[in-house]
């Protein structure tokens, strides 16, 4: 499934320039407690950026503050181009659309009734257009007259985007738009938001799935209720993890600091952990220190089976980060 | 998170609509709506039918006041049942966070709750006295006919159900924002709806004597508290409180 172009999916307004989101040093606090602190970070018009982190992290409480339902507690934000202030806040929010982590659609009523109540909140003109257009962008359109409590949670979760898409916000908060959701019903959500990012819309989406912010997002920021690091997926695994190489041979080699140091793009080596006849090489250019690596292994009478870059994953990443987090609280 | 401006009838409307369409398929609201107002116009026919048409006039009088009352329950007690769900049922059934990202502000939000019971229930309680007063026009005892059909007592019905109606929505709509519960909505939002009721009651057992001048009185501070309780109520209206049950 696809989100539909030009005619079928509901059209975005000419972009805007200028950040999307400004946040500087936002914090809310219920109380005592603290949902996120410090938080700073901006997003371009027609980005995807992620905001992942574990349960309790602040991410929900981040989309209910820069959606205008809660007031920060310190610094200062601008959303689509308007500070985020009292005054600001039925402004902010005819150019932004939020889509919860329940869709929470009226059961009661049909698909249609659903959405028209919505576009009579923003005062859309042409509903019925608008309607059919959002309703087709999730392929929707032929149950439109069905009652939303007949529908599967990934239907559901379809019209609660179909409902974001209708005034055809500047920006899309998606607060874990595929919790809950079985495979399937994720793989199609996920097709409808990279549909949205295809034609430039500017979305910001939480989630805790990491491989879904590793495909979906331009850009992500990893978050404790401080915001741990913020990036694009490849950048944070450079920043996070030496660039290593993983040799292995069919035998141990007999003198490995003799064959491996010293080799061109070769800073040092360790034998794997994994494989008995394996070892990793911290390189500073694996392009330059694989093919010196290689000769050098062969020339040494070795048999050599593979040669790779390591490959960290988003997930490697956020794990180190949250781990680090959870270490600083156990000292 | 807004500032009060101007009111869009636009969302009033689509929030009236969408109400309408929804109790109109909850079984609850539709039954309470369909019942009750038919028990509350069968008592007092049955009642008017009993009384002895040569009992004294003051006596008549205290027992029509006390069936025609029955009738006030209907604008009294049915829209606080339909308005208790207007904040917490909203919140419990998880739709109320998309409504509050939407440019809705609290007093149309409110209004829109308030109108969709206010409506329903104006109908629903003239259709009942009108169906009433047939009933005693074409059955009764001249004499009983004659006195539920005095001015003064048909004025007051007429006046004092919307205003009534509008009391007993605000009490159960102020409470609806500040409970988590929609039975205790409903049944706070009852007993709320109860004290002008027991006014009219003292005005029906002529404990107070009835007067237009005192139903005039008697309106015109029904009409205050109704309107002053619409920005009282926004003014409670806490988004923040709503959407994560705490304040900041």
């Amino acid at each position: 499934m696809t989100v539909e172009r030009d005619s079928a999916a509901p059209r975005t307004r000419d972009v805007p320039t200028g950040p999307a989101i400004v946040v500087d040093a936002l914090t809310k606090r219920f109380g005592q407690r603290t949902a996120f602190a410090d938080v700073t970070f901006e997003v371009e018009y027609g980005e995807v950026f992620g905001f992942l982190g574990p349960n309790g992290a602040g991410k929900t409480t981040t989309v209910r503050t820069l959606g205008t339902l809660l007031a920060p507690s310190a610094g200062t934000a601008t959303v689509a181009g308007l500070p985020l202030t009292e005054a600001n806040g039925v402004a902010i929010r005819r150019r932004i659309a939020v889509m919860p982590e329940q869709p929470g659609l009226y059961l009661r009523l049909s698909v249609a009734e659903n959405l028209d109540f919505f576009a009579g909140l923003y005062e859309l003109d042409d509903r019925r257009s608008r309607i059919e257009r959002a309703l087709r962008a999730v392929n929707l359109l032929d149950r439109a007259d069905d009652p939303c409590r007949s529908l599967s949670k990934g239907l559901r979760q379809r019209v609660g985007l179909a409902r974001a898409l209708l005034s055809d916000p500047q920006i899309l908060f998606l607060d874990e738009p595929t919790s809950g959701l079985d495979p399937l019903a994720a793989r199609d959500v996920h097709e409808l938001i990279d549909g949205l990012r295809r034609r430039g819309v500017t979305i910001f989406l939480t989630t805790h799935r990491l491989a879904e912010a590793e495909a979906l997002c331009d850009r992500v920021g990893i978050m404790n209720t401080t915001l741990r690091t913020i990036g694009r997926p490849d950048e944070l695994r450079e920043r996070l993890f030496s660039k290593t190489l993983q040799l292995r041979t069919a035998a141990p080699l007999a003198e490995p600091e003799r064959v491996l140091a010293g080799l061109p793009g070769v800073e040092g080596w360790h034998p794997s952990a994994d494989e008995a006849c394996g070892y990793v090489l911290t390189v500073s250019d694996p392009d330059l220190a694989a093919p010196a690596v290689a000769r050098a292994v062969i020339g040494a009478g070795a048999d050599l089976l593979a040669l790779s870059p390591s490959r960290h994953s988003l997930e490697d990443v956020y794990l180190r980060l949250i781990d680090e987090d959870v270490e600083a609280q156990a000292r | 998170m807004t500032t009060e401006k101007t009111l869009s009838w636009t969302r009033v409307r689509a929030l009236v609509r969408k109400e309408v369409n929804d109790f109109r398929r909850n079984r609850f609201i539709a039954t309470t709506m369909a019942v009750l107002p038919l028990l509350f116009m069968i008592e007092p026919v049955i009642s008017v039918f009993k009384l002895p048409a040569d009992a004294p006039a003051s006596k008549l009088d205290a027992l029509v006041g006390v069936s025609t009352l029955e009738l006030m329950l209907i604008p009294a007690l049915i829209p606080a049942v339909v308005a208790s769900y207007a904040v917490v049922g909203e919140r419990e059934q998880g739709t109320l966070e998309p409504v509050l990202t939407t440019p809705i502000r609290p007093a149309e939000f409110l209004l829109g709750k308030a109108l969709a019971a206010f409506l329903p229930t104006l109908v629903l309680a003239y259709v009942m006295y009108g169906i009433f007063l047939a009933a005693v026009g074409v059955f009764a005892h001249p004499n009983i006919a004659h006195d539920i059909f005095e001015p003064s007592r048909v004025f007051a019905q007429l006046l004092f159900t919307p205003l009534l109606a509008g009391w007993s929505i605000w009490a159960a709509v102020a409470i609806s924002t500040r409970t988590s519960d929609v039975r205790v909505a409903q049944q706070l939002g009852s007993l709320a709806s109860l004290p002008p009721v027991a006014v009219v009651a003292l005005i029906g057992f002529d404990v107070i004597k009835p007067s237009v001048t005192l139903a005039l009185g008697l309106g015109a501070g029904l009409l205050l508290v109704d309107l002053v309780a619409w920005r009282l109520v926004a003014a409670m209206f806490h988004r923040e409180r709503l959407v994560t049950g705490a304040r900041a």
